[in-house]
Protein backbone atom coordinates (compact mmCIF):
# COMPACT_ATOMS: atom_id res chain seq x y z
CA UNK A 1 0.00 0.00 0.00
CA UNK A 2 2.84 2.31 0.76
CA UNK A 3 6.60 1.30 -0.38
CA UNK A 4 9.28 3.83 0.63
CA UNK A 5 12.61 2.98 -1.68
CA UNK A 6 15.77 4.74 -0.26
CA UNK A 7 14.37 7.55 -0.04
CA UNK A 8 16.02 11.05 0.64
CA UNK A 9 14.90 14.35 1.71
CA UNK A 10 17.18 17.73 1.92
CA UNK A 11 15.21 20.92 2.27
CA UNK A 12 16.53 24.31 0.99
CA UNK A 13 19.60 25.01 3.35
CA UNK A 14 20.81 21.79 3.01
CA UNK A 15 18.73 20.22 6.20
CA UNK A 16 18.80 16.23 5.86
CA UNK A 17 15.17 15.35 7.32
CA UNK A 18 15.31 12.09 5.86
CA UNK A 19 18.77 10.12 5.03
CA UNK A 20 17.96 6.26 3.65
CA UNK A 21 14.72 5.38 4.46
CA UNK A 22 13.06 2.14 3.14
CA UNK A 23 9.68 0.53 4.46
CA UNK A 24 6.46 -1.05 3.58
CA UNK A 25 3.06 -0.94 4.76
CA UNK A 26 0.88 -4.04 3.78
CA UNK A 27 -2.97 -3.21 3.02
CA UNK A 28 -4.78 -2.90 6.19
CA UNK A 29 -2.10 -2.64 8.29
CA UNK A 30 -1.70 -0.47 11.26
CA UNK A 31 2.02 1.07 11.84
CA UNK A 32 3.18 3.98 14.55
CA UNK A 33 5.64 6.34 13.61
CA UNK A 34 8.33 7.18 16.45
CA UNK A 35 10.94 9.17 16.85
CA UNK A 36 11.94 12.85 19.04
CA UNK A 37 10.78 15.98 17.10
CA UNK A 38 12.56 16.97 14.20
CA UNK A 39 13.47 13.49 13.37
CA UNK A 40 11.39 13.50 10.21
CA UNK A 41 8.00 12.31 10.99
CA UNK A 42 6.14 14.74 9.94
CA UNK A 43 8.44 15.01 6.70
CA UNK A 44 7.64 11.09 6.08
CA UNK A 45 4.14 11.74 6.28
CA UNK A 46 4.23 15.13 4.14
CA UNK A 47 5.89 12.67 1.11
CA UNK A 48 3.15 10.52 1.17
CA UNK A 49 0.59 13.25 0.82
CA UNK A 50 2.94 14.53 -2.29
CA UNK A 51 3.34 17.76 0.05
CA UNK A 52 7.30 17.82 -0.18
CA UNK A 53 9.11 15.62 -3.24
CA UNK A 54 11.43 13.34 -2.57
CA UNK A 55 15.00 14.10 -3.83
CA UNK A 56 15.96 10.96 -4.49
CA UNK A 57 14.59 7.63 -3.90
CA UNK A 58 11.10 6.41 -4.38
CA UNK A 59 7.40 6.43 -2.56
CA UNK A 60 5.00 4.32 -3.90
CA UNK A 61 1.13 4.79 -2.85
CA UNK A 62 -0.96 2.40 -4.33
CA UNK A 63 1.97 1.79 -6.54
CA UNK A 64 1.75 5.21 -7.87
CA UNK A 65 5.28 6.71 -7.85
CA UNK A 66 3.94 9.81 -5.22
CA UNK A 67 7.31 11.68 -6.24
CA UNK A 68 6.86 11.36 -10.08
CA UNK A 69 3.04 12.63 -10.28
CA UNK A 70 1.91 15.44 -12.21
CA UNK A 71 -0.06 18.42 -10.06
CA UNK A 72 -2.79 17.39 -12.07
CA UNK A 73 -3.28 14.02 -10.63
CA UNK A 74 -2.27 15.06 -7.13
CA UNK A 75 -5.89 15.79 -5.82
CA UNK A 76 -6.73 12.28 -6.78
CA UNK A 77 -4.10 10.87 -4.82
CA UNK A 78 -5.54 12.62 -1.73
CA UNK A 79 -8.54 12.01 -1.88
CA UNK A 80 -7.32 8.54 -1.31
CA UNK A 81 -5.87 9.51 2.09
CA UNK A 82 -7.27 11.25 5.81
CA UNK A 83 -4.65 13.47 6.53
CA UNK A 84 -5.07 13.98 10.08
CA UNK A 85 -3.03 17.11 10.77
CA UNK A 86 -1.51 18.02 13.74
CA UNK A 87 -2.01 21.63 13.42
CA UNK A 88 -5.98 20.29 13.09
CA UNK A 89 -6.45 22.72 9.70
CA UNK A 90 -10.18 23.38 10.52
CA UNK A 91 -11.90 26.41 9.43
CA UNK A 92 -13.09 28.35 11.47
CA UNK A 93 -15.71 30.38 9.15
CA UNK A 94 -18.24 27.39 9.04
CA UNK A 95 -20.09 25.26 11.39
CA UNK A 96 -18.78 21.69 12.44
CA UNK A 97 -20.53 20.07 9.96
CA UNK A 98 -19.70 22.05 6.91
CA UNK A 99 -15.86 21.45 7.99
CA UNK A 100 -16.84 17.66 7.59
CA UNK A 101 -18.66 18.55 4.52
CA UNK A 102 -15.86 20.08 2.42
CA UNK A 103 -14.41 17.06 1.33
CA UNK A 104 -17.43 15.02 -0.55
CA UNK A 105 -18.52 18.77 -1.58
CA UNK A 106 -14.55 18.50 -3.37
CA UNK A 107 -14.69 15.10 -4.59
CA UNK A 108 -18.52 15.70 -5.97
CA UNK A 109 -21.07 14.11 -3.77
CA UNK A 110 -24.88 14.86 -4.44
CA UNK A 111 -26.40 16.93 -1.76
CA UNK A 112 -27.99 14.37 0.30
CA UNK A 113 -25.56 11.56 0.41
CA UNK A 114 -22.82 14.30 1.61
CA UNK A 115 -25.47 15.54 4.17
CA UNK A 116 -25.95 11.50 5.57
CA UNK A 117 -22.22 10.98 4.86
CA UNK A 118 -20.96 14.07 7.43
CA UNK A 119 -23.64 13.11 9.98
CA UNK A 120 -22.26 9.37 10.47
CA UNK A 121 -18.42 10.51 10.94
CA UNK A 122 -19.84 12.92 13.42
CA UNK A 123 -21.18 10.66 14.78
CA UNK A 124 -18.49 8.06 14.59
CA UNK A 125 -16.33 10.24 16.62
CA UNK A 126 -19.19 11.59 18.91
CA UNK A 127 -19.45 15.39 17.61
CA UNK A 128 -23.09 14.63 16.13
CA UNK A 129 -24.36 16.93 19.18
CA UNK A 130 -21.82 19.66 18.02
CA UNK A 131 -22.59 20.02 13.91
CA UNK A 132 -24.44 23.54 14.76
CA UNK A 133 -21.44 24.82 16.41
CA UNK A 134 -18.50 26.73 15.37
CA UNK A 135 -15.19 24.52 15.67
CA UNK A 136 -13.25 27.55 17.75
CA UNK A 137 -15.94 26.86 20.43
CA UNK A 138 -14.31 23.37 20.67
CA UNK A 139 -12.12 21.72 23.10
CA UNK A 140 -8.52 20.37 22.20
CA UNK A 141 -9.76 16.97 21.88
CA UNK A 142 -12.90 17.70 20.22
CA UNK A 143 -11.03 20.00 17.22
CA UNK A 144 -8.87 16.57 16.81
CA UNK A 145 -11.94 14.57 16.53
CA UNK A 146 -13.23 17.03 14.09
CA UNK A 147 -10.26 16.90 12.05
CA UNK A 148 -10.78 12.87 12.06
CA UNK A 149 -14.04 12.41 11.10
CA UNK A 150 -13.09 14.89 8.00
CA UNK A 151 -10.41 12.25 7.54
CA UNK A 152 -12.32 10.15 7.06
CA UNK A 153 -15.78 10.74 5.81
CA UNK A 154 -14.98 10.02 1.84
CA UNK A 155 -13.77 6.56 3.11
CA UNK A 156 -10.25 7.07 2.27
CA UNK A 157 -8.04 3.63 1.95
CA UNK A 158 -5.37 4.90 4.29
CA UNK A 159 -5.34 7.35 7.18
CA UNK A 160 -2.17 9.43 7.94
CA UNK A 161 -2.05 11.00 11.28
CA UNK A 162 0.28 13.58 12.56
CA UNK A 163 0.91 13.75 16.09
CA UNK A 164 -2.52 13.25 17.04
CA UNK A 165 -2.59 13.22 20.26
CA UNK A 166 0.15 15.41 20.29
CA UNK A 167 -1.60 18.50 23.16
CA UNK A 168 -3.79 16.11 24.48
CA UNK A 169 -3.84 14.55 27.67
CA UNK A 170 -3.76 11.07 28.53
CA UNK A 171 -7.70 10.37 28.86
CA UNK A 172 -8.18 12.39 24.97
CA UNK A 173 -5.25 10.51 23.64
CA UNK A 174 -6.91 6.81 24.95
CA UNK A 175 -10.58 8.01 23.49
CA UNK A 176 -8.32 8.79 19.75
CA UNK A 177 -6.57 5.89 19.67
CA UNK A 178 -10.07 3.94 20.08
CA UNK A 179 -11.13 5.47 17.34
CA UNK A 180 -8.04 4.73 15.35
CA UNK A 181 -8.33 0.95 16.58
CA UNK A 182 -11.91 0.85 15.18
CA UNK A 183 -11.00 1.63 11.83
CA UNK A 184 -8.49 -0.32 11.59
CA UNK A 185 -10.88 -3.28 12.60
CA UNK A 186 -13.02 -2.70 9.48
CA UNK A 187 -9.38 -2.68 7.21
CA UNK A 188 -8.26 0.67 7.03
CA UNK A 189 -4.37 1.43 6.30
CA UNK A 190 -3.24 3.55 9.29
CA UNK A 191 -0.22 5.23 9.90
CA UNK A 192 0.37 7.26 12.77
CA UNK A 193 3.13 10.05 14.02
CA UNK A 194 3.73 10.30 17.71
CA UNK A 195 6.34 11.07 20.21
CA UNK A 196 4.12 9.72 22.93
CA UNK A 197 5.40 6.49 23.43
CA UNK A 198 2.53 6.09 26.43
CA UNK A 199 0.00 5.41 23.51
CA UNK A 200 1.69 2.88 21.61
CA UNK A 201 0.98 0.45 25.12
CA UNK A 202 -1.35 -2.49 23.96
CA UNK A 203 -1.92 -0.49 20.42
CA UNK A 204 -0.81 -3.91 18.98
CA UNK A 205 0.19 -2.01 15.90
CA UNK A 206 3.65 -2.13 14.31
CA UNK A 207 6.36 0.64 15.14
CA UNK A 208 8.90 2.53 12.95
CA UNK A 209 11.41 4.45 14.57
CA UNK A 210 13.19 7.50 13.54
CA UNK A 211 16.85 9.15 14.62
CA UNK A 212 17.89 12.45 13.17
CA UNK A 213 16.28 10.81 9.71
CA UNK A 214 17.11 7.46 9.73
CA UNK A 215 14.70 4.41 10.53
CA UNK A 216 16.22 2.54 13.24
CA UNK A 217 13.69 -0.40 13.01
CA UNK A 218 14.24 -2.90 9.80
CA UNK A 219 10.89 -3.53 8.83
CA UNK A 220 10.82 -4.00 5.32
CA UNK A 221 10.14 -7.49 3.96
CA UNK A 222 9.26 -9.74 7.13
CA UNK A 223 7.50 -6.22 8.86
CA UNK A 224 4.59 -7.21 6.47
CA UNK A 225 4.18 -10.63 8.54
CA UNK A 226 4.90 -8.70 11.66
CA UNK A 227 2.77 -5.82 11.30
CA UNK A 228 0.40 -7.70 15.01
CA UNK A 229 3.70 -7.74 16.85
CA UNK A 230 4.15 -5.67 20.35
CA UNK A 231 5.01 -2.09 20.05
CA UNK A 232 7.01 -2.22 22.42
CA UNK A 233 9.15 -5.09 21.20
CA UNK A 234 9.58 -3.08 17.59
CA UNK A 235 10.64 0.25 19.82
CA UNK A 236 13.71 1.13 19.83
CA UNK A 237 15.30 2.52 22.98
CA UNK A 238 16.41 5.55 21.26
CA UNK A 239 13.79 7.13 20.63
CA UNK A 240 12.01 6.92 23.68
CA UNK A 241 12.78 10.57 26.10
CA UNK A 242 14.33 12.59 23.44
CA UNK A 243 10.90 14.45 22.71
CA UNK B 1 -27.08 16.75 -15.25
CA UNK B 2 -29.10 17.88 -12.50
CA UNK B 3 -26.27 17.11 -9.77
CA UNK B 4 -23.89 19.04 -11.62
CA UNK B 5 -26.11 21.96 -12.16
CA UNK B 6 -27.20 21.83 -8.64
CA UNK B 7 -23.30 21.91 -7.86
CA UNK B 8 -22.87 25.16 -10.29
CA UNK B 9 -25.59 26.99 -8.62
CA UNK B 10 -23.87 25.98 -4.99
CA UNK B 11 -21.02 27.63 -6.07
CA UNK B 12 -23.06 30.72 -7.79
CA UNK B 13 -24.26 31.01 -3.99
CA UNK B 14 -21.02 31.03 -1.94
CA UNK B 15 -19.74 33.47 -4.79
CA UNK B 16 -22.49 35.85 -4.14
CA UNK B 17 -22.54 35.44 -0.05
CA UNK B 18 -18.67 36.30 -0.21
CA UNK B 19 -19.70 39.15 -2.21
CA UNK B 20 -22.19 40.72 0.36
CA UNK B 21 -20.30 39.32 3.27
CA UNK B 22 -19.48 43.34 3.61
CA UNK B 23 -22.59 44.97 1.48
CA UNK B 24 -20.94 48.29 1.42
CA UNK B 25 -17.73 47.06 -0.18
CA UNK B 26 -19.77 44.76 -2.16
CA UNK B 27 -22.12 47.58 -3.76
CA UNK B 28 -19.49 49.78 -4.19
CA UNK B 29 -17.11 47.80 -6.31
CA UNK B 30 -20.21 47.12 -8.32
CA UNK B 31 -20.94 51.04 -8.40
CA UNK B 32 -17.22 51.25 -9.08
CA UNK B 33 -17.70 49.32 -12.44
CA UNK B 34 -21.24 50.50 -13.25
CA UNK B 35 -19.66 53.98 -13.65
CA UNK B 36 -16.76 53.40 -15.30
CA UNK B 37 -18.96 51.33 -18.24
CA UNK B 38 -21.70 53.97 -18.49
CA UNK B 39 -19.24 56.33 -19.30
CA UNK B 40 -18.16 55.07 -23.20
CA UNK B 41 -21.45 53.27 -22.96
CA UNK B 42 -23.29 56.36 -22.56
CA UNK B 43 -20.99 58.42 -25.06
CA UNK B 44 -21.74 55.32 -27.80
CA UNK B 45 -25.46 55.63 -27.01
CA UNK B 46 -25.10 59.47 -27.49
CA UNK B 47 -23.46 59.15 -30.82
CA UNK B 48 -25.48 56.09 -32.37
CA UNK B 49 -28.40 59.28 -31.51
CA UNK B 50 -26.32 61.65 -33.79
CA UNK B 51 -25.82 58.71 -36.74
CA UNK B 52 -29.65 58.01 -36.53
CA UNK B 53 -30.41 62.12 -36.75
CA UNK B 54 -28.08 62.31 -39.60
CA UNK B 55 -29.43 59.56 -41.90
CA UNK B 56 -32.46 60.90 -41.28
CA UNK B 57 -31.66 64.07 -42.03
CA UNK B 58 -29.24 63.43 -45.24
CA UNK B 59 -31.39 60.85 -46.93
CA UNK B 60 -29.34 59.44 -50.02
CA UNK B 61 -26.88 62.02 -51.09
CA UNK B 62 -26.97 63.85 -54.63
CA UNK B 63 -25.69 65.92 -56.61
CA UNK B 64 -27.34 69.21 -58.24
CA UNK B 65 -26.39 69.77 -61.86
CA UNK B 66 -27.42 73.86 -62.74
CA UNK B 67 -27.19 74.36 -66.54
CA UNK B 68 -25.93 77.82 -67.61
CA UNK B 69 -28.72 79.98 -68.70
CA UNK B 70 -28.28 79.71 -72.12
CA UNK B 71 -28.45 76.20 -72.44
CA UNK B 72 -30.54 75.52 -75.50
CA UNK B 73 -32.82 71.64 -75.68
CA UNK B 74 -30.23 70.61 -77.47
CA UNK B 75 -28.03 71.06 -74.76
CA UNK B 76 -30.26 69.51 -72.42
CA UNK B 77 -30.72 66.23 -74.30
CA UNK B 78 -26.92 65.63 -74.98
CA UNK B 79 -26.16 66.16 -71.17
CA UNK B 80 -29.31 64.13 -70.46
CA UNK B 81 -27.38 61.27 -72.59
CA UNK B 82 -24.32 61.99 -71.17
CA UNK B 83 -25.58 61.28 -67.31
CA UNK B 84 -27.24 58.18 -68.02
CA UNK B 85 -24.08 56.66 -70.14
CA UNK B 86 -22.06 57.25 -67.06
CA UNK B 87 -21.19 54.54 -65.29
CA UNK B 88 -20.72 55.79 -61.64
CA UNK B 89 -24.42 57.49 -61.75
CA UNK B 90 -27.58 55.56 -61.11
CA UNK B 91 -30.31 57.39 -62.70
CA UNK B 92 -30.65 61.77 -63.17
CA UNK B 93 -33.69 63.79 -63.03
CA UNK B 94 -34.45 66.87 -65.11
CA UNK B 95 -36.56 69.18 -63.32
CA UNK B 96 -36.89 72.30 -66.45
CA UNK B 97 -36.37 76.05 -65.12
CA UNK B 98 -40.15 75.90 -65.59
CA UNK B 99 -40.87 73.19 -63.02
CA UNK B 100 -38.64 74.62 -60.69
CA UNK B 101 -40.36 78.14 -60.64
CA UNK B 102 -43.53 76.28 -60.11
CA UNK B 103 -42.14 74.21 -57.50
CA UNK B 104 -41.15 77.47 -55.58
CA UNK B 105 -44.25 79.27 -56.19
CA UNK B 106 -45.76 76.55 -54.27
CA UNK B 107 -43.93 75.64 -51.36
CA UNK B 108 -42.70 79.14 -50.09
CA UNK B 109 -46.13 81.15 -50.26
CA UNK B 110 -43.94 83.89 -52.58
CA UNK B 111 -46.56 83.08 -55.35
CA UNK B 112 -47.11 87.03 -55.60
CA UNK B 113 -43.36 87.71 -55.26
CA UNK B 114 -42.16 85.35 -58.54
CA UNK B 115 -45.64 86.33 -60.64
CA UNK B 116 -43.89 89.80 -60.18
CA UNK B 117 -40.89 89.13 -61.82
CA UNK B 118 -40.07 89.79 -65.50
CA UNK B 119 -38.05 86.68 -66.25
CA UNK B 120 -37.90 83.15 -64.97
CA UNK B 121 -34.68 83.37 -62.51
CA UNK B 122 -34.09 79.50 -62.42
CA UNK B 123 -31.48 77.59 -64.78
CA UNK B 124 -32.23 73.96 -66.12
CA UNK B 125 -31.33 71.42 -63.45
CA UNK B 126 -30.29 67.65 -63.24
CA UNK B 127 -30.93 65.72 -59.93
CA UNK B 128 -28.22 63.07 -60.28
CA UNK B 129 -28.48 60.11 -57.79
CA UNK B 130 -24.64 58.28 -57.98
CA UNK B 131 -24.01 54.86 -57.32
CA UNK B 132 -21.43 55.20 -54.30
CA UNK B 133 -22.01 57.25 -51.43
CA UNK B 134 -18.84 57.52 -49.66
CA UNK B 135 -17.42 61.24 -49.63
CA UNK B 136 -14.19 60.87 -52.20
CA UNK B 137 -16.40 59.14 -55.09
CA UNK B 138 -18.94 61.60 -54.64
CA UNK B 139 -16.64 64.71 -54.71
CA UNK B 140 -14.49 63.37 -57.83
CA UNK B 141 -18.21 62.54 -59.55
CA UNK B 142 -18.89 66.39 -58.57
CA UNK B 143 -15.98 67.80 -60.22
CA UNK B 144 -16.09 65.78 -62.91
CA UNK B 145 -19.24 66.90 -63.81
CA UNK B 146 -19.13 70.66 -63.09
CA UNK B 147 -16.53 70.04 -65.79
CA UNK B 148 -19.52 69.27 -68.57
CA UNK B 149 -20.37 71.79 -71.18
CA UNK B 150 -22.97 74.00 -70.26
CA UNK B 151 -22.85 73.08 -66.83
CA UNK B 152 -22.77 76.15 -64.47
CA UNK B 153 -22.57 74.57 -61.06
CA UNK B 154 -22.32 70.77 -59.46
CA UNK B 155 -23.72 71.17 -55.80
CA UNK B 156 -22.88 68.43 -53.71
CA UNK B 157 -25.77 68.36 -51.45
CA UNK B 158 -24.92 66.04 -48.92
CA UNK B 159 -21.06 68.06 -47.75
CA UNK B 160 -21.86 69.26 -44.38
CA UNK B 161 -23.41 65.35 -44.04
CA UNK B 162 -20.25 64.30 -44.51
CA UNK B 163 -17.89 66.74 -42.66
CA UNK B 164 -20.38 65.79 -39.94
CA UNK B 165 -19.48 62.17 -40.58
CA UNK B 166 -15.83 62.59 -40.34
CA UNK B 167 -16.63 64.30 -36.69
CA UNK B 168 -18.68 61.37 -35.82
CA UNK B 169 -16.23 58.92 -36.91
CA UNK B 170 -13.70 60.76 -34.70
CA UNK B 171 -16.04 60.86 -32.01
CA UNK B 172 -16.17 56.64 -32.23
CA UNK B 173 -12.57 56.44 -32.09
CA UNK B 174 -12.41 58.73 -28.78
CA UNK B 175 -15.39 56.39 -27.46
CA UNK B 176 -13.30 53.15 -28.54
CA UNK B 177 -10.14 54.25 -26.82
CA UNK B 178 -12.44 55.60 -23.83
CA UNK B 179 -14.07 52.19 -23.68
CA UNK B 180 -10.55 49.87 -24.05
CA UNK B 181 -8.96 51.90 -21.09
CA UNK B 182 -11.94 51.88 -18.51
CA UNK B 183 -12.50 47.86 -19.71
CA UNK B 184 -8.92 47.72 -18.26
CA UNK B 185 -10.06 49.42 -15.38
CA UNK B 186 -12.54 47.14 -14.75
CA UNK B 187 -10.16 43.97 -15.21
CA UNK B 188 -7.60 45.93 -12.85
CA UNK B 189 -10.79 46.17 -10.43
CA UNK B 190 -11.50 42.28 -10.30
CA UNK B 191 -8.02 41.46 -10.33
CA UNK B 192 -6.92 42.96 -7.01
CA UNK B 193 -10.89 41.99 -5.82
CA UNK B 194 -9.86 38.42 -6.13
CA UNK B 195 -6.27 38.90 -4.53
CA UNK B 196 -7.81 39.92 -1.36
CA UNK B 197 -10.50 37.44 -1.74
CA UNK B 198 -7.65 34.78 -2.45
CA UNK B 199 -5.69 36.24 0.70
CA UNK B 200 -9.16 35.75 3.25
CA UNK B 201 -9.74 32.39 2.19
CA UNK B 202 -6.07 31.77 2.19
CA UNK B 203 -7.01 28.65 4.74
CA UNK B 204 -9.74 26.89 2.90
CA UNK B 205 -7.87 27.09 -0.39
CA UNK B 206 -4.70 25.53 1.74
CA UNK B 207 -7.49 22.67 3.57
CA UNK B 208 -8.86 21.92 -0.10
CA UNK B 209 -5.64 21.68 -1.51
CA UNK B 210 -4.87 18.83 1.01
CA UNK B 211 -7.76 17.01 0.99
CA UNK B 212 -7.89 16.34 -2.89
CA UNK B 213 -9.30 19.57 -4.29
CA UNK B 214 -8.69 19.97 -8.22
CA UNK B 215 -7.34 23.41 -8.62
CA UNK B 216 -10.59 23.68 -11.34
CA UNK B 217 -12.54 23.45 -7.77
CA UNK B 218 -10.78 25.88 -6.21
CA UNK B 219 -10.53 28.43 -8.97
CA UNK B 220 -14.42 27.99 -9.76
CA UNK B 221 -16.31 30.30 -7.30
CA UNK B 222 -13.55 32.70 -7.80
CA UNK B 223 -14.37 32.98 -11.73
CA UNK B 224 -17.78 32.67 -10.67
CA UNK B 225 -17.63 35.59 -8.53
CA UNK B 226 -15.42 37.98 -11.11
CA UNK B 227 -18.09 37.78 -13.72
CA UNK B 228 -20.94 37.88 -11.48
CA UNK B 229 -19.52 40.88 -10.18
CA UNK B 230 -19.14 42.15 -13.67
CA UNK B 231 -22.45 41.49 -14.51
CA UNK B 232 -24.00 43.17 -11.71
CA UNK B 233 -21.55 46.11 -13.05
CA UNK B 234 -23.13 45.78 -16.47
CA UNK B 235 -26.66 46.01 -15.08
CA UNK B 236 -25.98 48.83 -12.63
CA UNK B 237 -24.30 50.74 -16.00
CA UNK B 238 -27.31 49.99 -17.67
CA UNK B 239 -29.23 51.62 -15.17
CA UNK B 240 -27.08 54.93 -15.50
CA UNK B 241 -27.64 55.04 -18.84
CA UNK B 242 -31.53 54.67 -19.29
CA UNK B 243 -31.37 56.64 -16.30
CA UNK B 244 -29.79 59.55 -17.39
CA UNK B 245 -31.56 59.48 -20.90
CA UNK B 246 -34.62 59.38 -19.31
CA UNK B 247 -33.56 63.03 -17.95
CA UNK B 248 -32.12 64.59 -21.08
CA UNK B 249 -34.94 63.29 -22.64
CA UNK B 250 -37.43 65.35 -20.49
CA UNK B 251 -35.10 68.61 -21.15
CA UNK B 252 -34.76 67.33 -24.86
CA UNK B 253 -38.82 67.23 -25.65
CA UNK B 254 -38.67 71.19 -23.89
CA UNK B 255 -35.88 71.93 -26.11
CA UNK B 256 -37.00 70.88 -29.98
CA UNK B 257 -40.26 72.05 -29.16
CA UNK B 258 -39.04 75.23 -29.34
CA UNK B 259 -37.81 74.54 -32.41
CA UNK B 260 -40.81 72.66 -33.40
CA UNK B 261 -39.23 69.62 -34.43
CA UNK B 262 -39.66 66.41 -32.55
CA UNK B 263 -36.40 64.42 -31.97
CA UNK B 264 -36.07 62.01 -28.08
CA UNK B 265 -32.96 60.18 -28.00
CA UNK B 266 -33.04 56.22 -28.08
CA UNK B 267 -32.10 54.19 -25.30
CA UNK B 268 -29.89 51.13 -25.41
CA UNK B 269 -31.38 48.66 -28.35
CA UNK B 270 -31.81 45.15 -26.66
CA UNK B 271 -29.30 43.78 -28.68
CA UNK B 272 -26.77 46.49 -27.58
CA UNK B 273 -27.90 46.02 -23.95
CA UNK B 274 -27.22 42.10 -23.79
CA UNK B 275 -23.81 42.70 -25.75
CA UNK B 276 -23.07 45.36 -22.65
CA UNK B 277 -23.78 42.87 -19.65
CA UNK B 278 -22.06 40.05 -21.36
CA UNK B 279 -19.14 42.02 -22.44
CA UNK B 280 -18.75 43.20 -18.43
CA UNK B 281 -19.42 40.11 -16.98
CA UNK B 282 -16.76 38.68 -19.86
CA UNK B 283 -14.25 41.46 -18.60
CA UNK B 284 -15.24 40.36 -14.67
CA UNK B 285 -14.41 37.07 -15.30
CA UNK B 286 -11.08 37.69 -17.38
CA UNK B 287 -9.54 39.59 -14.68
CA UNK B 288 -10.95 36.94 -11.72
CA UNK B 289 -9.02 34.48 -14.21
CA UNK B 290 -5.97 36.55 -14.34
CA UNK B 291 -5.91 37.02 -10.28
CA UNK B 292 -6.22 33.19 -9.71
CA UNK B 293 -3.69 32.11 -12.07
CA UNK B 294 -1.51 34.43 -10.58
CA UNK B 295 -1.96 34.23 -7.03
CA UNK B 296 -3.20 30.46 -6.66
CA UNK B 297 0.19 28.72 -7.17
CA UNK B 298 1.27 30.78 -4.32
CA UNK B 299 -0.60 29.40 -1.92
CA UNK B 300 0.71 26.10 -1.35
CA UNK B 301 0.08 23.70 1.29
CA UNK B 302 3.28 22.70 3.65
Amino acid sequence: MISFNQVHKRYPGGYEALKNVSFDIAEGEMVFLTGHSGAGKSTLLKLIAAIERPNSGSVLVNNQNVGALKSGARPYLRRNLGIIFQDHKLLFDRSVFHNVLLPLQICGFDHRESGKRARAALDKVGLLKREKSNPISLSGGEQQRLCIARAIVNRPGILLADEPTGNLDAEYAQEIMAIFKSFHQVGATLLISTHDESVLQDSGGRVLSLKHGELQTASTGSGQAASTGSGQAASSPEGRGQS
Amino acid sequence: MRHTIAQHTGVLRTALRRMFASPLAGILNILVIGIALSLPAGLYVLLHNAQGLLTQLSGTPQISLFMSMEAKTDDVEHLRKQLAGHPAIAGAEFVSRAQALEQLKQSTGLADVIGGLKQNPLPDTFIVHPKQSDAQALNQLSIELAKLPKVELAQLDSAWAYKLEALLKFGRLAVLILASLLSLALIAITFNTIRLQILTQRDEIEVSKLIGATDGFIRRPFLYFGATQGLLGGIAAWLIITASLRLLNGQLTALTQLYASQFALHPLSPGDSLSLLLFSAYLGWLGAWLSVARHLSQVEPR
